[in-house]
């Protein structure tokens, strides 16, 4: 009996391991539902302001994590305007002045179309593992979901984020909440996803709330409306010269 | 009595010269200190008002509170009403719409290509409306270098430190970069036809001047402004009747919960200039202060040594019947006579300097580069009525005070002894 009891003790953490993954192992999950090889989508995007919200539609195009292009539809004083994303690099065509420009250095932080991302935030598309480090720091429930918890801290310089928590749900492995830190540590960004669908295996996010911490708005939901994953995509959609079509 | 103290000041010099050479040394720092301190604090409180400030300042109480920012997004709505309300409720004042905002100026190439690109520091202000006082408010006129004001909408003046840095010629196209009120990134294009330099350094670094029915435009800003400037009658600076105008405005909104209700404040409290108003309105007295102090001990000194060296005059005069208190005055006297020379030639010398530094100004914005705040960068003295008679008060004053304790020593001779000096 005693060296039953000796024996199951000793399995005990074995049976543990096996069934808490690496963050590693998790990150990995992440990445193979969120990111798509193609894909096309229609979103709304609700700026809950200081004073008050104002509602944007917007059309993109996106392949794998390097391209993506994006057409706003509405309001009319952002209708036509357009943006295209090319690996590091992002431009930016305005009708109302026919400029095309480049969005570099500092610009790169400041509000995409006065919503709570920046535009550094829409060249942060990269996967996740390529970018961070994970540690699982346990389990919690985040809206009646099972979820790991887990501290990703950036192992290449040059990011956004320097660290992040996120709270990924168990089952579907859909980031479900994030708190987005500077290296001092304080918090830059939230991030939750309240509404998600499925599409084939992969489970999405429908409805998200983006928040600046540093800004004293009310967050930014993005909708999206529709999405085609494996969309086919013309060539010269990622182009500058698209740009001004 | 006047005409033998004169004499013997005239006759005796090392009894005249030395404390006239102190007093006029003095007098003279003296008067040039006040003209220079009137003319750079005049010139800082100016220029703060014309071009930051106003007189009064009325913004939403969001914006107010971080206004050093110009939170664009935090502007006041309704602004046409307002300025109407203000303009029927202080008529005398002129009361202007101005937004303030930051972003980067992209000169394009001939393909459309980012061929230069800066930050700027805009105003949009009102140029093309029939009898603004704008032009006159900011002097732009005088401030163009080259060019002309803008006469059409889609016109812009950029600073002439910046067009050469950026290599612009007139006549070419600048885009401006920044946010809207509601954040998003806007891109507007001008024309520029002039370039300006108002010897602010604020302003000369990368200042562009538009239109503020432009820049309502370009910024997503209808109706709405970032502050509206009140300028009193003749757009003399007076405290009081501004803190009036202020206490009585807010007033009015004192129920209101809305943080986007509009608040006045007046120039000190926008600019944190209160402490430099309140150096400026004591320092003349603290200038006269010290220099009276350090003179007097000075003059003292000289006083004891003349004392010293008119010990056996003194004694004589009180031997052939002459009272102390006579002794004591006539020294009071050539003392104001002293006083009155070196005041004339100390202030002589001390409006001839300050009108050198009022005329000819000193250039400092090399020393200056990273100064943001409104400073003059040419710095210019300033000679008022008072710089004409604030030195014959110290001039005066300490040479009486330090004659008047050196003379004591006469009260302290005995009669009966001063043959026995006399003898030795």
């Amino acid at each position: 009996m005693k060296k039953m009891i000796v024996v199951l003790i000793g399995l005990l953490p074995v049976a543990g391991w096996s069934q808490m993954p690496t963050g590693v192992e998790i990150l990995q999950k992440v990445d193979e539902n969120t990111i798509a090889g193609n894909r096309s989508a229609t979103t709304t995007m609700i700026v809950h302001g200081r004073r008050n919200d104002r509602t944007m539609t917007a059309r993109s195009w996106v392949e794998g994590t390097d391209k993506s292009f994006s057409e706003y539809l509405a309001p009319a004083r952002e209708k036509g305007t357009k943006m295209l994303k090319l690996g590091d690099q992002l431009w930016m065509y305005s009708p109302q002045s026919d400029r095309i420009i480049r969005i570099a250095g500092h610009m790169l932080r400041q509000s995409m179309m006065g919503s709570d991302f920046s535009y550094e935030d829409m060249l942060e598309d990269k996967s996740l593992v390529d970018i961070y480090t994970a540690e699982v720091l346990g389990s919690e429930s985040f809206l009646e979901r099972d979820c790991w918890v887990l501290k990703l801290t950036a192992h290449v310089e040059d990011v956004a984020y320097h660290s992040r928590k996120i709270w990924v749900d168990k089952e579907r492995m859909l980031a479900l909440r994030e708190d987005r830190f500077a290296k001092s540590g304080k918090l830059l960004k939230t991030a939750e996803i309240l509404e998600v669908f499925q599409e084939g295996p992969r489970w999405y996010p429908r409805r998200m709330v983006f928040k600046d911490a540093l800004s004293k708005g009310k967050g930014t939901e993005l909708i999206i409306e529709s999405i085609e994953f494996d969309a086919e995509i013309p060539k010269h959609i990622f182009s500058k010269a698209a740009l001004r079509k | 009595m006047i005409k033998f103290l004169l004499n013997g000041l005239l006759r005796d010099r090392q009894r005249s010269l030395f404390p006239i050479l102190i007093v006029a040394i003095g007098v003279w720092i003296t008067v040039f200190m006040q003209a220079y301190i009137e003319g750079v604090l005049g010139d800082i409180v100016d220029s703060t008002a014309r071009f930051a400030t106003g007189h009064v300042k009325v913004m939403s109480r969001a914006y107010a509170e971080n206004a050093d920012q110009k939170p664009n997004d935090l502007a006041l709505f309704g602004v046409d009403q307002i300025t109407g309300d203000l303009q029927r409720q202080y008529p005398d004042m002129i009361w202007v719409k101005r937004i303030q905002f930051g972003g980067l100026l992209d000169i394009p190439d001939e393909t459309g290509e980012t061929r230069s690109q800066r930050p700027v520091l805009g105003m949009g202000v009102d140029l093309l409306s029939p009898g603004s006082s704008e032009i006159d408010i900011l002097n732009i006129e005088k401030a163009v270098v080259t060019g002309r004001l803008p006469q059409n909408p889609g016109e812009i003046l950029i600073s002439d430190n910046l067009a050469r840095k950026m290599g612009v010629q007139l006549g070419e196209a600048a885009t401006l970069l920044s946010s809207t009120m509601y954040g998003s990134m806007t891109m507007y294009n001008f024309t520029v036809v002039g370039t300006i330099r108002f010897g602010i350094l604020g302003m000369d670094r990368g200042a562009v001047i538009a239109d503020i029915a432009d820049v309502q435009q370009a910024l997503d800003m209808v109706d709405a402004s970032g502050e509206i400037l009140g300028y009193l009658e003749d757009r003399v600076y007076d405290a009081e009747e501004a803190a009036a105008i202020v206490d009585s405005f807010n007033a009015s909104y004192l129920g209101v919960e809305d943080e986007f209700a509009p608040v006045m404040g007046k120039l000190e409290e926008l600019s944190n200039l209160s402490e430099y108003l309140a150096m400026a309105e004591n320092f003349s007295g603290i200038l006269v202060l010290v220099f009276v102090l350090v003179m007097s001990i000075v003059l003292w000194n000289v006083g004891l040594l003349g004392g010293l060296r008119r010990y056996g005059e003194v004694g004589i005069r009180l031997a052939i019947g002459e009272h102390k208190g006579h002794v004591y005055r006539s020294m009071i006297y050539e003392s104001v006579f002293i006083g009155l020379v070196g005041s004339l030639i100390g202030t002589g010398l001390g409006l001839g300097s300050g009108y050198w530094l009022q005329v000819q100004g000193l250039d400092i914005s090399s020393l200056m580069k990273n100064v943001n705040m409104m400073y003059p960068a040419v710095i210019r003295a300033e000679i008022t009525g008072e710089t004409y008679y604030i030195g014959f008060i110290p001039g005066l004053f300490s040479t009486v005070l330090g004659t008047a304790l050196s003379g004591v020593g006469i009260y302290r001779r005995q009669t009966a002894q001063l043959f026995k000096e006399l003898e030795a």
